[in-house]
């Protein structure tokens, strides 16, 4: 489940990610546990773990109709995004003489030919307006994770790797920005920004989702940190560092990558609410899914689906986002193994 | 070689008996060498918060000589990870109480910061764990894991460690090792990926080898062959080892020197033969009673030693094998029984088995 942005219980927020971090924790316990019924039962070690592990969830995957519907959701999304200018019909900044010749404060024209979906409020085409606007939902989307989750992998290696008092300010620190309903905190960042643009929007979400990604990956790297494979590279006298980025944090990687494809799906949300409240671009020529829902809500009453395709927009990507990563986590849990 | 394992693994202590060898074992009890590892009155308590302080050993002391191989047995629980543990300072860092020596060449290696622990550990002294597949880093070419330990210890480049790589590969009796230098531990077979580990561990040439059931997750063929390699390997460079283990079988075909454990102390000590012919210990004896014998006449039944370690007494006040002893009398549950040695043997017990030839 996406965690809705106003979650009103911030522990419930953590105890949700402290079980993901367990689940694939766990996945070498469970290994473990499961090769030792093999071993009794025919006195041979069976390979489990590695690739087998990401052969047998895409055998999975593959025929798991959720996944197919998300991934085709966020195939078709990320080639509209990318292809945009090629794809839309017309330029969504330019105003088209058509549009504007029916164009009065009192009618915004519908669908004609040439344009599908009628005309915005300035007379530029909606279609092609929704088009481009999915790039720069792309980009917020995308770049506002990859930095959360840098921020986050930076965070949670520190806490995981030395343990102790810096275990211990480090999460103290990510609790708190946890307690922070994550859109008002990113409300809140936003708008110390002078003047909005879209990288404020992409700060503000990054900074929002680095403790997410900081206390999965924390958790992960104290299951590692236990595991027979660090304890045999200790024995062997291994480096402090090649233990931390060699042997734990690679193996601590994989949740955390998992869960990524569903914070883009929030992230999208949380971009669009942003600009929705006006806090993000505000330069128009370059329509964004929220920013057109937000100069919607006044025309509301005459002209719903104005607001309706963007909003559209958003529901449909979220959810891909979340379908493909919601399945690809199941299918990576080893606990749903069959 | 393999052959002669594999027979004594179902034959110990027999007249198969090799004069050799066992002069050999008893010039190191003699001849006064200098021990490689002299451990002395181990002790390691885990402490819990809410729960009472439990000792897993209880002043353990052996020694290993350069070359020998010594046999740590006993049955789950009885604290024989938890000394190899201590002994190589990989106990958790909180929660846990370490006293006692642990010389190893005259320094106490229980005194040494983690630094030089850490240059101590994978060069002089090695360790191979039970388990082989969760031993390896899942996610790095086993050729890394080899040449990683190399260029940590013998300061090598990666690129002048991989031919050593390979060929440690290929003494460990790893076919086409150019190939596995590249494969990830899942694309192994559990005994390769044991010979794998061995090699790592064998890399920088250390002294003194822990073994921790090191075949106790293979199945049996492949066990004898990895105590057969481990055998050549650690004659041949002159290695002592550290043999951990539940199965009197082991240790029958490798160990010039047997400590049984029980309940975190030991409990009796001897040559591997005379300790096999002669046991002392009513639980080595129902140890040995409990595992099939070649030359045992026919029909006659295994006698496995009776209850389990949650029968246990406190040594602190009583024989802690007292409730599951064959052979138990008054004073057995009233005072601590000491470690004796005497004729090169130590045993702990007031009412020990009679000396029958
Ligand atoms: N980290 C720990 N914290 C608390 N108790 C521990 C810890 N590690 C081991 N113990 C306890 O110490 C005792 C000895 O454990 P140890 O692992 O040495 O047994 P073992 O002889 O190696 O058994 P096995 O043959 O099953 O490997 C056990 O009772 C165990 O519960
Ligand atoms: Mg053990």
């Amino acid at each position: 489940m996406t965690p809705s942005p106003m979650d009103p219980r911030p522990n419930a927020k953590k105890d949700r990610i402290d079980s993901l971090a367990q689940t694939a924790g766990g996945s070498g316990a469970t290994a473990t546990a499961v090769k030792d019924v093999h071993v009794g039962a025919a006195g041979k070690v069976k390979d489990t773990g590695g690739v087998s592990l990401i052969a047998s969830a895409w055998s999975r995957l593959r025929r798991n109709p959720v996944f197919l519907i998300g991934a085709a959701i966020t195939v078709v999304f990320v080639l509209l995004a990318l292809f945009a200018p090629l794809i839309a019909p017309h330029d969504a900044s330019k105003r088209l003489p058509q549009l504007l010749e029916n164009l009065t404060p009192g009618n915004i024209p519908g669908p004609m030919s040439g344009s599908p979906l009628g005309s915005d409020e300035f007379g530029r085409d909606l279609l092609s307006r929704l088009i481009v606007g999915a790039r720069q939902t792309l980009i917020v989307g995308v770049f506002a994770t990859l930095f959360g989750l840098t921020g986050g992998i930076a965070l949670g290696t520190l806490a995981g790797a030395f343990g102790g008092w810096v275990d211990s300010l480090v999460m103290r620190v990510v609790d708190v920005m946890l307690s922070v309903p994550s859109l008002l905190l990113a409300v809140s960042i936003a708008a110390l920004a002078p003047k909005p643009s879209q990288w404020t929007v992409i700060i503000a979400i990054a900074t929002v989702q680095v403790p997410i990604f900081a206390r999965l990956l924390r958790g992960s790297m104290l299951a590692q940190r236990g595991s027979d494979h660090v304890l045999a590279a200790r024995a062997l006298g291994v480096k402090q560092s090649s233990i931390v980025f060699r042997h734990m944090l690679p193996n601590s990687l994989g949740p955390v990558i998992v869960q990524s494809t569903l914070v883009l799906a929030t992230s999208i949300i949380d971009a669009a609410a942003l600009s929705f409240l006006g806090l993000g671009n505000p330069d128009d020529r370059q329509p964004e899914w929220g920013q057109m829902l937000g100069a919607a809500q006044g025309l509301i009453q005459d002209y719903p689906h104005l607001a309706f395709y963007p909003a559209a927009c958003i529901i449909v990507v979220a959810l891909g986002f979340t379908l493909m990563g919601e399945s690809l986590r199941e299918a990576l849990d080893p606990k749903s193994r069959r | 070689m393999s052959n002669a394992t594999a027979s004594s693994t179902t034959d110990p202590g027999t007249d198969t008996t090799n004069v050799a060898d066992r002069d050999k074992a008893r010039r190191w009890r003699e001849g006064g060498s200098e021990p490689l590892l002299r451990v002395r009155d181990l002790r390691v308590t885990f402490q819990r918060q809410g729960a009472e302080p439990f000792e897993a050993v209880q002043g353990v002391s052996f020694d290993v000589h350069p070359g020998q191989t010594v046999g740590l047995v006993g049955e789950s629980g009885c604290g024989k990870s938890v000394t190899s543990l201590a002994i190589m300072g990989l106990l958790p860092e909180r929660g846990n109480k370490v006293s006692g020596t642990v010389d190893y060449e005259g320094t106490n290696l229980l005194e040494l910061s983690d630094q030089q622990m850490r240059d101590k550990r994978g060069k002089d002294i090695a360790m191979v764990f039970q388990d082989p597949l969760s031993s390896l880093n899942p996610v790095i070419p086993i050729g890394l894991q080899v040449t990683e330990v190399l260029e940590r210890h013998r300061g090598m480049s990666r690129k002048a460690a991989t031919p050593v790589a390979r060929e440690l590969l290929d003494r460990v009796g790893i076919p086409d090792p150019d190939r596995r230098l590249r494969d990830y531990p899942h694309q192994l077979s559990g005994g390769m990926r044991q010979r794998a580990l061995i090699a790592i561990a064998l890399a920088c040439q250390p002294r003194l080898l822990i073994a921790d059931e090191p075949t106790t997750a293979l199945d049996v063929t492949i066990q004898a062959q990895i105590l057969a390699l481990l055998k050549e390997l650690v004659e041949e460079t002159g290695t002592a080892l550290v043999m951990i283990t539940h199965d009197l079988g082991v240790v029958a075909g490798l160990c010039d020197e047997v400590n049984v454990l029980y309940g975190g102390r030991i409990v009796e000590r001897g040559d591997r033969h005379d300790l096999f012919a002669q046991p002392r210990h009513p639980y080595t004896n129902g140890l040995l009673a409990s595992i099939p014998r070649m030359d045992a006449p026919r029909g006659q039944r295994l006698v496995p030693i009776p209850g389990s370690v949650s029968d246990n007494l406190p040594w602190t006040s009583a024989c802690a094998f007292a409730p599951r002893c064959s052979q138990p009398i008054e004073v057995c549950t009233q005072k601590m029984p000491e470690l004796e040695e005497h004729h090169q043997r130590a045993l702990r017990c007031f009412n020990p088995v009679e000396v029958s030839r």
